[in-house]
C-alpha cells in the first residue's frame, strides 16, 4: 500500500521540482523514488494483507507481482528518457509527472477490491495518458493521437461504467468479494441485468486492451505519440489492463465461464489473426510494433479465455518477456530515428555493421517476440499454451501456433534489415543510459529464457 | 567421461571463438576435436546394449515438471559420432575459403551444442529447444554467408521448418498434460495409452516438423534452393546432420509415442517416401547445376532412409541407422567436391567442365571414391545401408521395394554421368588450369574416402552399436499394438 503514496506523493515532489528549474534533479528523483516504490512493494510480498480501505483495495501477491513489473518497466522507460523530453518540449517535469500519475492509476488497477477503485484507476492512468498522447502541441500526428484516444477513452469507458452500474443493479454491490458471493450463490437465477453488465465490461477492458474488434485507435496513437510514450502504452498501460482484466474474471466471474468464455474466444482469434496479418503489411517499424503489440494481446487473452490455476502465471510470465522486449525495439528505434530521421525498416539496414551491439539486442527482442527458445518470449509462449491446453483449447492453440508462423514473417523484417543489407550509415553513438537498459533487457530476456523458474513458481 | 562435457563444450568453444577474432577457424578447429574425443572417451565406456546410459537428468522448471535430461543409447549414439566427426571435417573444409569471421566459427559451433542436445535428450521440452537452437545458427549462417538470393530462399526454408515445429511443440505440450507424473520424459511418453484418434492428429503433428526437416515429398520444396544458396558449409551442415534430426525424431520420438498413430498413417507415410526417392532421382537426371543436382540426389536418398524406418522392422532400421552415418559421410564429401568445383571455375554448370582427371589426379580419385560411395557399390558404405533398408522394405512388400530399389539404378545413372561430364573428355580453357587439391582439401577428403572404405568394408562395428536398442524399441512398440 505503501507504494501507491510514495508514487503519488513523488509525482508531486517532481512537479515542484520543474517549478523550481531543477532540470537535472528529475530524473535521478524520479527513478530512486521509483526504486524506493518498488522495494516496499515487494516488502509486501506473501504478506497475506487482507483488503484495506472498507474493501477497496487488497493488495496481495498479484497486485505486488503486477505492481513490480510495471515499476521496473517505467524504471527503464525513465532511464531512456534523458536527453529525450528536453527535445520535444520546455515542460519536462510535466512529462514526468504525468507518467507517475499514470503509473499510479495502474497500481490502483492491479491491486483494486472494488469496482470504484478500477473505475478510478482507470480514469487516472487515461486522463494522464490523453495529455501524455498529444503534448508535441505544435505536432499534427500527436495531436491527432490524443483526440482519437480521448474520444475512444471516454467512448469506452462508458461502457465499462455501465457495465459496472448493471452490475452493482444486480449484486447490489462494488465490492468484488460480494460480487463473486452473489455469483456463486446463484447457480442458476442470476438476473439477465448482471449478464449485460458483464458483456459491457468485456467490451470496456477490450477498448483498453486493445484487443480486436475493439483495437482501430492503437495503431494511430501509437504511431502519432512521442515514441517513449508509446513504449510506456503499449508496455505498461497494456500490462496493466491485462492484470485488471485477469483479477476481475478470476475473482469475480470464473463460474460463468461457460457463458462469457464464447465471446472472449473469438475477440482473441481475431485479435491475433487482425494483428499478425495486418502487421505482416507494415513498412513502418513503429506501426508494425503497434500492430504486433495487438497480436500479443491476442496471446495473453489465452490465459484469460483458459481460466484456471496457470493464467496468472502465464500472463505474468508472458507479460515480463513482452515488456523487455519492447522496450529493447522501443529504444534501438529511437536511436535509430535520431540517426536516419526515419522509422521504416529500411532505416535499419546496416545496422549489423555499424552497431552490432544495438543489432544484436534488437535480434534478440524479435526472437522473444516470434517466441525462439532460450529467450523469454517463448517461456510466455509455452505457459500460455499450457495453460490453454489445460482447458483443452486445442484449436485455440492451433490456431494461435499458425499466428506464430505469421509473426515470424515481419519481425525478421527488421533481422533481415540489419545484417544482410548494406547501407553506409556510420556509427550511431548510444548513450549510457541506453547502452544500461538494452544490456539490461538482454540479460533478463536471455535469462528468463534460459533459466525462468525463479518466476514461475510465484503464483 | 560425463555427457554433459561433450554437450557444453561446443558453447564454450563458440564463446572462445567468438572472442578469438585473428585465431577464429583454429580455436573452433581445436574445439571441434576436443568435442570429438570426449565423444569417442564416452563410446569406450559405452556398453552396447539397450540401456540408456551416461544418464544425467536435473529439474529445470520444476513447476512444469521440465527437466534438463540426456542419455545415450544405441540410438543416439551413431549419430554423436556422427555429429562430433562431421564437425572438424566440416570446418577443416573451410580453411581455404575466404570466411574468417569469428561469428562464423561461433555460430557453427553454436549450432553442434543444439544438435548434441536433440540427440541426446530424454526431455520432450529439451529436444524441442535444442531442435530450434540448432535452426538458428543455421539460418544466419546461410543467410549471412549465402548466395545472392539467400534472403527470399531462407526466410522460406526457415518459416517451414519454424512452421513443422510449432505444431510439434503443441502435440508435446498436449502430450505433457495427459502424463500422469506431470512430466516432459520420454518414459512417460511412452507409458501413455492414448486413443487411436487423438494419436492420429498427435502422429501429423510431429509428422509435420520430421517430415519438413528431411525433407520428405511434398515437404521438400525448400530444400534445393536452401542447398544452392547457403555456403558450402552451410550446406554440409543442413544436408550432413541437420536432416538427421528428422530421421532421428521419427525414431525416437514419433513412432514410439504414437503408435497407433503409425498404424493409422505409416502407410501413407511410406507411400510420400517412395514417390518422393522416384521424383528426385528424376528430377536429378535433368539438372544442370551440380549444387542442385546433390540436393535433389540428397532427397532420394533419404527417401529411401525414410522408407526403412515406416516399413517398421529391425533389417530397415539398422539400414536407417547405418545409412545415416553414410549419408553424412558422402554427402559432405560430395559438397566439398562441389564446392572445390565452384570455387575454381567459378561456375555451377555441369556442361561447362569436363576432362579435370587429366590435370587433378587426386581429386579425381577421391571424387570417384564418394561418388562409389553414394551409387552404394559394393565395399563402400553406402552398400551396406542399402541393402538394408532395401531388405527391410523387400520384408514388408515386395513391390515398393522394386520401386524403391530403382533408386540404386537411377543414382548410379546420373551420378556416373555427372562424373563422366566433369571428370572425363578434354579439357577447355577454364578447366584445363585446374589445380589439384592440396592442404586442408586434401586432408578432409582422405578422411572421408578412408572412412567411405572402412565402413563400407567392415559395417559391423557401427551396426553392433545400435542393434540391441534398436530391437527393443521394435518389440516395445509392437507389443503396445499387439495389445
Amino acid at each position: 500500500m505503501s507504494t501507491l503514496i510514495v508514487i503519488s506523493i513523488l509525482a508531486i515532489v517532481v512537479l515542484y521540482l520543474g517549478l523550481f528549474k531543477a532540470k537535472e534533479a528529475l530524473l535521478p528523483v524520479s527513478v530512486l523514488g521509483l526504486v524506493g516504490a518498488l522495494a516496499l512493494a515487494i516488502m509486501e510480498w506473501n504478506s497475506n494483507a487482507a483488503p484495506i480501505f472498507s474493501g477497496m483495495m487488497h493488495f496481495d501477491n498479484f497486485a505486488v507481482a503486477f505492481s513490480s513489473i510495471c515499476i521496473i518497466t517505467t524504471i527503464l522507460v525513465f532511464l531512456l528518457s534523458k536527453n529525450y523530453f528536453e527535445k520535444i518540449s520546455n515542460n519536462v517535469a510535466e512529462y514526468y509527472t504525468l507518467i507517475l500519475f499514470a503509473l499510479t492509476g495502474i497500481i490502483v488497477m492491479v491491486s483494486y477490491h472494488n469496482l470504484s477503485m478500477l473505475f478510478v484507476g482507470l480514469e487516472i492512468m487515461s486522463v494522464s495518458l490523453y495529455i501524455l498522447a498529444g503534448i508535441k502541441r505544435k505536432d499534427f500526428a500527436s495531436n491527432e493521437a490524443a483526440l482519437k484516444y480521448f474520444l475512444m477513452g471516454a467512448f469506452s469507458t462508458g461502457f465499462l461504467l455501465f457495465g459496472i452500474a448493471l452490475i452493482y443493479g444486480a449484486s447490489k454491490s462494488f465490492d468484488l468479494a460480494v460480487i463473486a458471493q452473489y455469483v456463486i450463490d446463484r447457480p442458476t437465477g442470476i438476473d439477465p441485468i448482471f449478464y449485460v453488465g458483464l458483456v459491457l465490461m468485456i467490451v470496456g477492458l477490450c477498448f483498453k486492451v486493445g484487443a480486436a474488434p475493439f483495437h482501430f485507435w492503437t495503431p494511430d496513437v501509437y504511431e502519432g505519440a512521442p515514441t517513449l510514450i508509446t513504449a510506456f502504452m503499449s508496455t505498461v498501460v497494456k500490462i496493466a489492463g491485462f492484470a485488471a482484466f485477469l483479477r476481475l474474471f478470476s475473482i469475480c466471474f470464473a463460474p460463468l465461464q461457460d457463458f462469457w468464455m464464447p465471446t472472449l474466444l473469438i475477440i482473441t482469434i481475431l485479435t491475433l489473426f487482425v494483428g499478425n496479418i495486418t502487421a505482416l503489411y507494415q513498412t513502418n517499424f513503429k506501426r508494425m510494433l503497434a500492430f504486433s503489440s495487438i497480436s500479443h494481446a491476442g496471446y495473453m487473452l489465452f490465459a484469460i479465455v483458459a481460466l484456471g490455476a496457470a493464467s496468472t502465471n502465464a500472463i505474468f510470465i508472458y507479460a515480463a518477456a513482452y515488456a523487455v522486449s519492447s522496450i529493447t525495439a522501443f529504444a534501438v528505434l529511437m536511436l535509430v530515428k535520431v540517426k536516419t530521421g526515419g522509422e521504416n525498416f529500411e532505416d535499419f539496414n546496416g545496422l549489423a555493421k555499424s552497431n552490432p551491439f544495438l543489432a544484436f539486442a534488437l535480434t534478440i527482442a524479435m526472437l522473444s517476440f516470434a517466441g525462439i527458445p532460450l529467450t523469454a518470449g517463448f517461456i510466455g509462449k509455452f505457459f500460455v499454451f499450457n495453460a490453454a491446453l489445460t482447458q483443452y483449447h486445442t484449436w485455440l492453440v492451433a490456431i494461435a501456433v499458425i499466428n506464430a508462423i505469421i509473426g515470424v514473417f515481419y519481425y525478421f523484417k527488421v533481422i533481415v534489415a540489419m545484417y544482410f543489407k548494406e547501407n553506409q550509415t556510420k556509427q550511431i553513438a548510444t548513450p549510457v543510459y541506453f547502452n544500461f537498459v538494452l544490456g539490461l533487457s538482454l540479460i533478463i530476456t536471455l535469462v528468463l529464457g534460459i533459466y525462468p523458474s525463479f518466476i514461475t513458481n510465484l503464483f | 567421461m560425463n555427457l554433459l562435457l561433450l554437450l557444453f563444450f561446443p558453447l564454450v568453444g563458440a564463446l572462445v571463438t567468438l572472442l578469438n577474432g585473428k585465431f577464429a577457424k583454429q580455436s573452433a578447429l581445436i574445439s571441434s576435436l576436443v568435442t570429438l574425443a570426449f565423444a569417442l572417451l564416452l563410446m569406450g565406456d559405452f556398453v552396447p546394449d539397450a540401456s540408456s546410459q551416461f544418464v544425467v537428468n536435473y529439474p529445470w522448471i520444476p513447476a512444469l515438471g521440465i527437466n534438463f535430461a540426456v542419455a545415450i543409447d544405441g540410438i543416439s549414439m551413431p549419430l554423436v559420432l556422427l555429429t562430433t566427426g562431421l564437425f572438424p571435417l566440416i570446418i577443416l573444409s573451410s580453411f581455404g575459403r575466404n570466411i574468417s569471421q569469428a561469428s562464423f566459427y561461433a555460430l557453427t559451433l553454436f549450432m553442434q551444442f543444439g544438435l548434441l542436445l536433440v540427440f541426446t535428450a530424454t526431455d520432450a521440452f529439451l529436444f524441442y529447444v535444442g531442435w530450434e537452437v540448432a535452426l538458428i545458427p543455421i539460418y544466419f549462417i546461410c543467410a549471412l554467408w549465402g548466395g545472392e538470393n539467400r534472403i527470399k530462399v531462407n526466410m522460406k526454408f526457415f518459416v517451414y521448418t519454424i512452421a513443422g515445429s510449432l505444431f510439434m511443440l503443441l502435440g508435446i505440450i498436449y502430450l505433457h498434460l495427459q502424463t500422469a507424473d506431470n512430466s516432459f520424459s520420454i518414459a512417460s511418453f511412452y507409458n501413455l495409452n492414448l486413443d487411436a484418434a487423438t494419436q492420429g492428429w498427435l502422429f501429423w503433428c510431429f509428422f509435420l516438423a520430421f517430415a519438413i526437416k528431411m525433407p520428405i515429398f511434398p515437404f521438400h520444396t525448400w530444400q534445393p534452393d536452401t542447398y544452392t544458396e547457403a555456403p558450402t558449409t552451410g550446406t554440409m551442415l543442413l544436408s550432413g546432420i541437420m536432416l538427421k534430426m528428422g530421421i532421428y525424431g521419427v525414431i525416437r520420438w514419433l513412432i514410439p509415442v504414437t503408435p497407433f498413430g503409425f498404424l493409422t498413417w505409416g502407410h501413407l507415410a511410406l507411400v510420400l517416401s517412395v514417390i518422393g526417392i522416384v521424383y528426385a532421382s528424376i528430377i536429378a537426371f535433368t539438372q544442370k547445376d551440380i549444387k542442385r543436382l546433390i540436393a535433389y540426389s540428397s532427397i532420394g536418398h533419404v527417401g529411401l532412409i525414410a522408407a526403412g524406418i515406416f516399413v517398421w522392422n529391425v533389417q530397415g532400421l539398422q539400414g536407417a541407422m547405418i545409412q545415416m552415418i553414410n549419408h553424412g559421410i558422402n554427402v559432405v564429401g560430395m559438397f566439398l567436391i562441389a564446392d572445390i568445383l565452384i570455387d575454381r571455375l567459378k561456375t555451377r554448370e555441369i556442361a561447362t567442365m569436363g576432362g579435370i582427371a587429366k590435370v587433378a589426379p587426386k581429386f579425381a580419385i577421391a571424387f570417384l571414391i564418394i561418388v562409389l560411395g553414394t551409387v552404394a557399390l559394393p565395399l563402400t558404405n553406402g552398400f551396406i545401408g542399402e541393402f538394408l533398408l532395401l531388405h527391410g522394405v523387400y520384408q514388408f512388400n515386395i513391390w515398393y521395394a522394386a520401386v524403391a530399389g530403382l533408386t540404386i539404378i537411377f543414382g548410379a545413372v546420373y551420378m556416373l554421368r555427372m562424373y563422366k561430364a566433369v571428370m572425363q573428355g578434354e579439357t577447355n580453357e577454364t578447366t584445363a588450369s585446374f589445380k589439384d587439391i592440396n592442404g586442408s582439401e586434401y586432408l578432409v577428403l582422405a578422411v572421408v574416402c578412408l572412412l567411405i572404405i572402412i565402413i563400407g568394408v567392415y559395417p559391423n562395428a557401427l551396426l553392433h552399436i545400435s542393434e540391441a536398442s534398436v530391437e527393443n524399441l521394435i518389440n516395445q512398440v509392437n507389443s503396445k499394438l499387439a495389445f
